[in-house]
């Protein structure tokens, strides 16, 4: 067992439910079961482009009691890194993908009295799943979604189905518009308000909610797990002269291991401090926990599991 | 875990005492697998975590729930407490699914890592578990907490080596939420039960204005499903005595000044917890395994250069942190116990024998 090791996956279903958004049902390419998860779980899918590999976080909007696949909801973003437009233009049924094992950090308080869920658009994916342990637990709920048109059809006509009256819609183009200040006004002490959607609406419900003195603890946003990318860049190892190039989507450590180097590591999240590197030149976009504020400005240490370059080379003293 | 970290049947003895008359002993065996834990000759705190990636193979790291040959003795230990105290063992009761994901884990991993011992029928929700080393059979519906004898957290903690706990995440904090703790190093469940990560640390010295619970907390919160983690911890222990609770502390604590250069070979132990952290798919929660090992100076004093390197790590180790670790009072007896090892030579990186 591979720590964090991805699930090759085939992909068996895909259904257009607007111009620009598609569901991907994914089923073990083993044909086993996949990890159980919690509701509003993501897990990031890497799909092998022709140029490049793209690694992006979805939501994982299938019901949390179900073991034989997953399902995400992809809108197709054309000013996004490509991840979007890839599995739109060029995944087919029956293509591999892989996925990392789920991780959430978009959970329902269970402590929570009431839950208050606003959508925006293809925002309504984590709660998907949140809304099927809401239901089987009996809890108190309302979702608020908020959407363009009604070609979300297939979202609608479920969420109806199975919510009732605990489901309310808001489509703009008739004129109507989710207004959080309202909702949040007049909620019972106890209540938690989730949000996922546009930067717009979030930021809107986290003001809102601010404002009527709602405690931070009870306020939601959807936050991904995602490994830091960035730009390609090149090491430089200063003892053996080597030089390596570092993808948008790797780490300077596995490559390093790609390559037969075995670098002191452990934890490989950038807190435990082993796999700190001495900087000979080039600068350091830091993404550890672990160097203090001096040093990370001073750019002379980098933490190879999880920083990348700010400069196009960087010179290790590896 | 990976094929490679089968062991398909630890040889179990039968059952010895961790009280009384104290007759627990490890057999050679027993210590070359010892999880010593000291990879240099001095120690400090740090964020000292690893995957719990099923390596190295063999060794007692190697398992998800590492079973060897004292389980029957421990499970003998846990009963006994549990009797005297059935508050060692608590959950929340929101932690249900909690319950259900634990018992999940630990069933589908000793019966992978343990074949002979252990094995695991699932027919839809109906599910068999034979438990062959405590001469288990239990037929139940998974999820139907009716159709177990105990509730499935405590029901299948008593059948694993082991304390556990169970940490609820919300608002980017971890909570206490429930456990089974009845082999700990001086910290009470019933006392701890809900705090939140900081409160529950608060008696450590040092580590906290070193900023390691701030790191390690904020990688914890990242946890993935199947990507379990782990480190080491250690402290001394008089005697081979599994429940060192502040609740029996009127029981233990006066054996620290019962040591004397005739027995401290045989009564100082190192006591050191291979503690893995996972996240349980379902609720979201972090079940967190202390699996404790305990072993005599004598014993350890058949490997050279654990012997050699304990010496040099007691010896240097702060006044504050020999006090946390419970032998301030008897560091020099020890030490010059140890010292008899100790020719200067140099040791080996790593923590394993040479």
């Amino acid at each position: 067992m591979s720590a964090a090791g991805p699930i090759p996956v085939r992909v068996a279903a895909i259904e257009t439910v607007s111009p620009f958004i598609k569901t991907f049902t994914l089923e073990p390419l083993d044909g086993g079961l996949l990890p159980a998860f919690s509701g509003g779980s993501h897990v990031v899918v890497t799909m092998q482009g022709r140029d490049k590999n793209h690694r992006n976080p979805y939501s994982l909007m299938s019901s949390p009691y179900e073991r034989r696949f997953y399902q995400i909801s992809v809108r197709r973003e054309d000013d996004g890194r490509g991840g979007s437009k890839f599995l739109h233009g060029n995944v087919r049924v029956g293509d591999e993908l892989a996925v990392s094992p789920p991780a959430n950090l978009f959970a329902v308080n269970e402590l929570g009295r009431r839950h208050i869920l606003i959508a925006g658009g293809i925002g309504i994916t984590p709660f998907l799943s949140q809304l099927y342990e809401l239901r089987a637990q009996g809890s108190d709920y309302a979702l608020h979604y908020a959407y363009r048109r009604a070609d979300d059809t297939a979202f609608l006509d479920r969420l109806t189905a199975e919510h009732g009256e605990r489901a309310h819609f808001y489509e703009s183009s008739q004129g109507h518009y989710v207004e959080p200040g309202r909702i949040l006004a007049d909620q019972p002490l106890g209540t938690h308000v989730y949000v996922c959607g546009p930067e717009g609406l979030i930021d809107t419900v986290v003001t809102r909610a601010r404002r009527l003195g709602w405690p931070e603890s009870h306020i939601h946003a959807e936050e991904f797990a995602a490994p830091p990318s960035g730009k390609p860049f090149t090491v430089v190892l200063d003892k053996s002269g080597d030089e390596l190039e570092i993808g948008p989507d790797d780490t300077v450590l596995d490559v390093l291991e790609d390559n037969g180097y075995a670098p002191d590591c452990s934890c490989r999240g950038g807190v435990c401090g082993e796999c700190e590197t001495a900087v000979i030149a080039g600068e350091i976009e830091h993404h550890d926990d672990y160097l203090s504020e001096e040093v990370k400005r001073e750019h002379s240490r980098m933490m190879i599991c999880v920083s990348r370059a700010a400069s196009e080379r960087v010179v290790l003293d590896l | 875990m990976s094929e490679q970290a089968t062991v398909a049947a630890p040889r179990v003895k039968p059952v010895e005492t961790f009280r009384g008359d104290f007759t627990y002993s490890n057999s050679p065996e027993a210590i070359r697998r010892f999880p010593f834990p000291f990879h240099r000759d001095d120690y400090m705190y740090s964020v000292n975590i690893e995957p719990h990636d099923g390596t190295p193979p063999g060794s007692a790291y190697a398992p998800a729930f590492d079973i060897d040959e004292h389980y029957l003795s421990e499970m003998a230990e846990r009963r006994t407490v549990l009797e005297e105290d059935p508050k060692r063992c608590q959950v929340l009761p929101y932690m249900m699914e909690a319950q259900w994901d634990t018992l999940e884990l630990m069933m589908t991993s000793l019966a992978a890592d343990y074949p002979e011992h252990f094995s695991l029928t699932c027919d839809g929700d109906t599910w068999t578990w034979e438990n062959r080393l405590l001469d288990i059979r239990d037929t139940f519906t998974f999820k139907d907490a009716d159709t177990l004898p105990l509730e499935p957290f405590e029901y299948i903690t008593r059948q694993v080596q082991g304390d556990f706990t169970l940490h609820g995440q919300r608002n980017d904090m971890l909570y206490m939420d429930g456990g089974m703790v009845t082999c700990q190093a001086d910290w009470s469940l019933d006392f701890d039960l809900g705090m939140n990560f900081y409160e529950w640390h608060g008696p450590v010295p040092r580590a906290h204005e070193m900023g390691v619970f701030e790191r390690a907390l904020k990688y914890l919160l990242t946890l993935k499903v199947g990507s379990p983690v782990r480190r080491l911890n250690w402290t001394m222990t008089v005697n081979p005595r599994m429940d060192t609770s502040p609740e029996n502390y009127d029981k233990w604590g006066i054996d620290r000044a019962t040591i004397t250069p005739d027995n401290v070979g045989e009564l100082a132990h190192l006591r050191v917890e291979l503690q893995s952290l996972w996240r349980l798919p379902r609720s979201n929660a972090i079940l967190f395994s202390i699996r404790c090992y305990l072993i005599s100076m004598e014993e350890l004093a058949t490997v050279p250069k654990w012997a050699r390197r304990l010496h040099r790590v007691l010896r240097d180790l702060p006044e504050d942190l020999a006090d946390y670790k419970g032998f301030i009072g008897f560091r020099p007896t020890v030490l010059d116990y140890l010292a008899r090892y100790d020719d200067g030579a140099a040791t080996s990186p790593g923590g394993a024998p040479d």
